[in-house]
């Protein structure tokens, strides 16, 4: 072996030009792959934790305008959800749906400490909102159900917002305060942290935004947590059932898929879900296919490196090599030649990766609407890593076979007459 | 030593060229011979076939009582590894490896140990005058010093016969002189069976027997132990 490896480290060395390039289109082949897969990965993580921390099975209903003539009224008319459509929704659909709440926006108005102040939106919810979106509390609680049954003025605010209602002194002293909310006081029970994911609104109880606002019956949007539709055509047919009660409600068609909106995540995340596996299954193609061009690289080298020592190895022969000693030698330096720089490529694309990773793997982009990370940790699995490479050596191998078969073969004679 | 029985040589190209037409021959052990032809005559063929390079399609051959036909790759590597020196025209040496390594690659084949035959190597460099050049490239040696190098690699595995395709073609006629003295040598001192294919009169008549080829037939055989083989008289230019 010590013979076998000193002959190859002489025919390299000899050789600076095939080696190198034989070496490059290893290295780069698989350095290539993991560069892509790991920027792959990136975006996938990405998308996926954007999505952490929010609740499946969620359902928001949102009014629409009706599509088509019902029942002598025309279409085109738009309906407002109300109160009785949280009632059903809690009490008809009680099998599927586990908590009902809404969520009514107010206009701006302005919210006011002392003499500091600040304008918002104020989100009237119920105490589900924080499963559907993620709320993160700081200090304080989310609304609760007494808040919602007696029309309790509370009050839960942002960091940020505290912070600027009280801008002097630690913005956790707010809580328990009373501030006012245009000429009303409420109470602040909690603060939220800001996710700086768009905007952040002041939260307070649906009822309590309802009566002191005047909105009457208005319910905004519905939210509801649900559980039981395991897969998409349960999902569809709930939502065709479900539509077609709340349509009823508003004398609209109950097919009529415009009146009210939908939105449901689990299908939402369905769909994401399988766009994410185009997307990895796109990249495990191209990734393969840089593979191959890797391999071809290294069985065209072959060749080339076969055909120019023809007459190398008819000299060999005539003093007394077997064919089977030329084709060992030439296997091995092949497998020597593609797992030394295919380690290379392999350490230069996980160095590339984490380099990403530094570079781009913990920065937020301002996205228009807020800032996010749409790359995250875009590394791969080391076990990839070496597989891929693996596959690249061993394949490579097979592709110079070939020629290195028929260089064994020919007879000494026609090899010492080459060239 | 070599016993050959109507050896017929075909060529299957564009054209069928019929080279050997039933060539019998018998070369005795310890013998210095020379094949002499025109080129084409077929006497490179010859020498392919008497070392195993080439196959035949029909006739008998038998080296040292082993009969040469059909023999595998693997087989044939061995017996031309145990049995044949080969010189070649164009010397053939591993231009990436150095004088000593080219000595030693037999060696290597036959799974000798790497020091014992770098020493056995180093010893037969030094007989041939090469001691010195031992870690130069072929590219680095001289014509004749090259020839050195590949005579001290056919010997190195003290072959039953040596066999040399124009060994001096390559060669200045000074040169020439020496490589056929040092042949010579070694047919006189140490009884090795050399064959010599040569076109050139001078240098086939530095052997001790002259076999004419032409046209794939074996002409006449001259004995020429004098040395005093027309058309080149005792004192006659090699070259």
């Amino acid at each position: 072996m010590n013979d076998i490896l000193s002959e190859i480290w002489a025919t390299a060395r000899n050789n600076k030009l095939r080696t190198i390039l034989t070496g490059f289109a290893v290295a780069w082949g698989i350095f290539m792959l993991i560069t892509l897969l790991g920027a792959g990965n990136g975006l996938i993580n990405g998308i996926t934790q954007q999505t952490e921390g929010r609740f499946n099975n969620t359902m928001v209903v949102y009014g629409g305008t009706t599509s088509q003539p019902y029942n002598g009224l025309k279409e085109g008319r738009y309906i407002r959800l109300k109160n009785s459509d949280i009632a059903i929704t809690g009490s008809e659909f009680s099998g599927i749906v586990d908590e009902v709440g809404a969520m009514l926006y107010t206009s701006n108005l302005t919210i006011s400490n002392g003499q500091h102040y600040l304008t918002t939106w104020i989100a009237g919810v119920g105490p589900n909102h924080n499963k559907i979106n993620k709320v993160e509390m700081l200090v304080g609680r989310f609304i609760n159900k007494i808040d919602i049954d007696e029309h309790r003025k509370v009050l839960i605010l942002s960091n940020k917002q505290a912070q600027e209602l009280n801008p002097d002194g630690d913005y956790k002293s707010l809580l328990g305060k009373w501030v006012k909310v245009n000429a009303f006081a409420f109470r602040v029970v909690g603060i939220f942290k800001d996710d700086e994911n768009g905007r952040a609104d002041a939260f307070s109880a649906y009822s309590t935004i309802q009566t002191i606002f005047g909105r009457g019956d208005d319910a905004g949007r519905i939210e509801f947590t649900f559980h039981g539709l395991p897969d998409e055509e349960s999902n569809e047919a709930f939502e065709n059932i479900y539509r077609a009660r709340i349509n009823a409600n508003h004398q609209a068609a109950p097919e009529d898929r415009s009146a009210i909106w939908l939105w449901n995540r689990f299908t939402d995340n369905l769909q994401m879900q399988s766009g994410m596996d185009i997307i990895r299954t796109f990249l495990w193609i191209v990734g393969l296919f840089t593979l191959l061009s890797g391999i071809v690289g290294v069985g065209n080298i072959m060749l080339i490196t076969v055909k120019e020592r023809t007459r190398e190895f008819g000299i060999r022969k005539a003093i007394g090599a077997r064919p089977w000693s030329i084709l060992k030698m030439i296997i091995i330096e092949s497998v020597i030649i593609t797992t030394f720089f295919g380690y290379i490529g392999m350490v230069l694309g996980v160095v590339a990766t984490e380099v990403m990773d530094r570079q781009f793997g913990h920065s937020e982009y301002d996205m228009g609407w807020g800032s996010e990370s749409i790359f995250v940790n875009p590394t791969v699995d080391i076990a990839i890593c070496i597989e891929a490479t693996i596959v690249l050596v061993v394949a490579g191998t097979i592709a110079g076979l070939i020629p290195s078969i028929k260089a064994a073969r020919i007879r000494p004679i026609n090899a010492l007459n080459s060239n | 030593m070599i016993h050959l029985e109507n050896i017929n040589k075909t060529y299957y190209g564009a054209q069928p060229l019929h080279v050997l037409k039933g060539i019998s021959l018998d070369i005795n052990e310890g013998e210095f011979v020379s094949i002499m032809g025109a080129s084409g005559s077929g006497k490179s063929t010859l020498l392919n076939i008497l070392g195993i390079l080439d196959n035949y399609d029909s006739g008998l051959y038998t080296l040292a009582g082993v009969p040469i036909k059909d023999l595998s790759e693997s087989k044939a590597a061995v017996y031309r590894n145990k049995m044949i020196g080969f010189i070649f025209q164009s010397f053939n040496l591993i231009g990436f490896k150095t004088a000593v390594e080219n000595v030693e690659l037999p060696l290597y084949y036959q799974g000798v140990g790497k020091r014992k035959r770098h020493n056995l190597a180093m010893e037969y460099l030094d007989r041939l005058g090469l001691k010195d050049w031992w870690h130069h490239y072929p590219n680095e040696l001289s014509g004749g010093q090259r020839q050195r190098v590949a005579i001290a690699r056919a010997l190195i595995t003290q072959p039953q016969i040596i066999l040399a395709d124009e060994p001096t073609g390559a060669l200045d006629s000074k040169t020439s002189v020496e490589v056929m003295q040092l042949l010579k040598s070694l047919n006189a001192d140490e009884h090795i069976t050399i064959v010599v294919v040569t076109h050139e009169s001078g240098v086939a008549n530095e052997t001790n027997k002259i076999i004419h080829i032409k046209d794939g037939i074996i002409g006449n055989i001259e004995e020429n132990l004098d040395h005093n083989s027309s058309p080149f008289g005792i004192n006659g230019m090699m070259k």
